[in-house]
């Protein structure tokens, strides 16, 4: 049972409390035989880019609905670059509008995922990432 | 490559750590090369079990325990957190995090979660391995959050110096404390939730169990204390388990329970378990690694076709397992 496993942390920072959209999101990756790190409402970037080191992922998931998206991404990309995780892919999940998609690929995030998005394409696209 | 993150991690360096930890977590060449290296660290740290039933609040005074070690700022704490496996994906959910995150920001304290990946008995089976490479990193305190165990999980008291067992009212009536397994692991019992109704009854059915099986001097018959003859070995350096209440969400009872795990070391240390139990789990570790090996270098020898064909004929009820065993084992392919 050594194989190596994907392992995602999924995060959700920002100050609202709906977490459904994370907890499907974990779930499905958990049944596609990933290890999923779930940590819970209300993280910091730093909370979540100091989880991301100590638990060694692959991957960063965020759900943000709050529309703190502009600035939560950068902070925890130039936190994860900071502790040398620069490899470590981030996707993120929720309202994100049409003209902010751009930017946010442009400063390196994997993917992202709106309303609607199915779980299929989610892992689809994590297993994507992680094997470049 | 080892040896520049052994030395890394070695060196305080927390992202060398959590690779090296994934190379051990995964059992690789490298990881199995590291533990090597790191072994002679070993053996300083104090290990310290935390289980019970799900729910119990095992995350909670996990994080309120490590709080409490951190107030000494020369204590580092390292949390190791299993939860289970799915058995149809592999997959895994592991979300002790949520309750730990008082902890976060503290660079004296490194949590790392685990999957189970298939193993029974409350922890994954490089749990002790992991456990290593804290140790060696000079992490003083590595606490062990074992899967949601119910009465068979008891791995841990094999792993662990001291075993707390958490306990919360309302999960089972006084009969269940009394059955084998998990509560005979304890060093420590808890009461968790102990602000919840029904914490009397709880504790009283961990008192009468451990008078039952610990070495009673005098226990209460038909309301009257009576004289038990005592066993042989009773002495001061027998550990009678303590209960402790707590209340994990306000942290009352904590710097209590902090303090039984303290003399409980002490206790150990005094009374000579403490090299007895690391002998013990040595050698535990040892078997299963000759176990692993043995089986792996068997399946080497033996042919899939053969193998198959041997399992088929098991299957088909025309060789008996034993026999088949047997037969394998002496190098025939029957």
């Amino acid at each position: 049972m050594n194989t190596r496993k994907i392992r995602v942390l999924v995060a959700k920072p920002g100050l609202d409390g709906h977490d459904r959209g994370a907890k499907v999101v974990a779930r499905a990756l958990r049944d596609a035989g990933m290890e999923v790190i779930y940590t819970g409402l209300r993280q910091t970037p730093e909370m979540i880019a100091e989880a991301a080191l100590q638990e060694d992922v692959d991957v960063v998931g965020l759900s943000i609905l709050s529309g703190a998206h502009m600035a939560l991404t950068p902070r925890l990309l130039e936190l994860l670059r900071g502790n040398g995780q620069a490899d470590v892919k981030v996707f993120i999940g929720g309202i994100i509008p049409d003209e902010d998609i751009p930017r946010l690929m442009e400063m390196g995030v994997a993917g992202i995922f709106g309303p609607g998005a199915s779980t299929e394409d989610i892992i689809r696209d994590v297993h994507a990432a992680v094997a470049k | 490559m080892t040896g520049e993150l052994v030395s890394a991690a070695l060196g305080g360096e927390r992202l060398s750590l959590a690779r090296l930890l994934s190379q051990v977590e995964n059992d690789t060449a490298e990881g199995r090369a590291a533990l090597t290296s790191l072994f002679p660290r070993t053996g300083r740290a104090h290990l310290i079990g935390i289980t019970g039933s799900p729910g119990t609040g095992k995350s909670t005074l996990v994080n309120r325990l490590a709080q409490h070690f951190r107030t000494d700022p020369q204590r580092r704490v390292a949390i190791v957190a299993v939860d289970p496996s799915s058995p149809f994906t592999g997959g895994a959910l592991l979300g002790d995090r949520v309750r730990m995150r008082d902890l976060s920001g503290d660079a004296g304290v490194f949590i790392r979660s685990m999957s189970s990946r298939g193993s029974l008995g409350g922890l994954a089976q490089q749990t002790a391995a992991v456990a290593h490479v804290f140790d060696a990193a000079g992490y003083d305190i590595v606490m062990i959050e074992t899967v949601g165990a119910g009465q068979g999980e008891v791995d841990i008291a094999r792993l662990a110096h001291t075993t707390v067992v958490v306990e919360a009212p309302g999960l089972g009536d006084d009969i269940q404390a009394i059955k084998a397994g998990i509560l005979e692991i304890a060093d420590i019992l808890v009461v968790n939730k102990a602000d919840r109704p029904g914490v009397e009854n709880t504790e009283k059915a961990l008192r009468a169990m451990l008078e039952l099986s610990g070495p009673a001097r005098a226990m209460q018959h038909h309301g009257k204390r009576m004289a038990v003859a005592a066993p042989a070995e009773t002495s001061p350096e027998v550990w009678v388990p303590p209960i402790q209440r707590t209340v994990a969400t306000d942290g009352s009872g904590v710097s209590d329970l902090a303090r039984h795990i303290e003399r409980h070391a002490e206790h150990l240390r005094k009374s000579g378990a403490w090299s007895a139990r690391e002998r013990a789990r040595l050698e535990a570790e040892l078997q299963a690694l000759i176990q692993r090996s043995l089986m792996k270098r068997f399946r080497e020898r033996i042919p899939d076709v053969d193998y198959d064909r041997v399992v088929g004929r098991v299957f088909e009820h025309t060789l008996s397992p034993w026999e088949a065993a047997e037969r394998l084992i002496e190098g025939e392919a029957p």
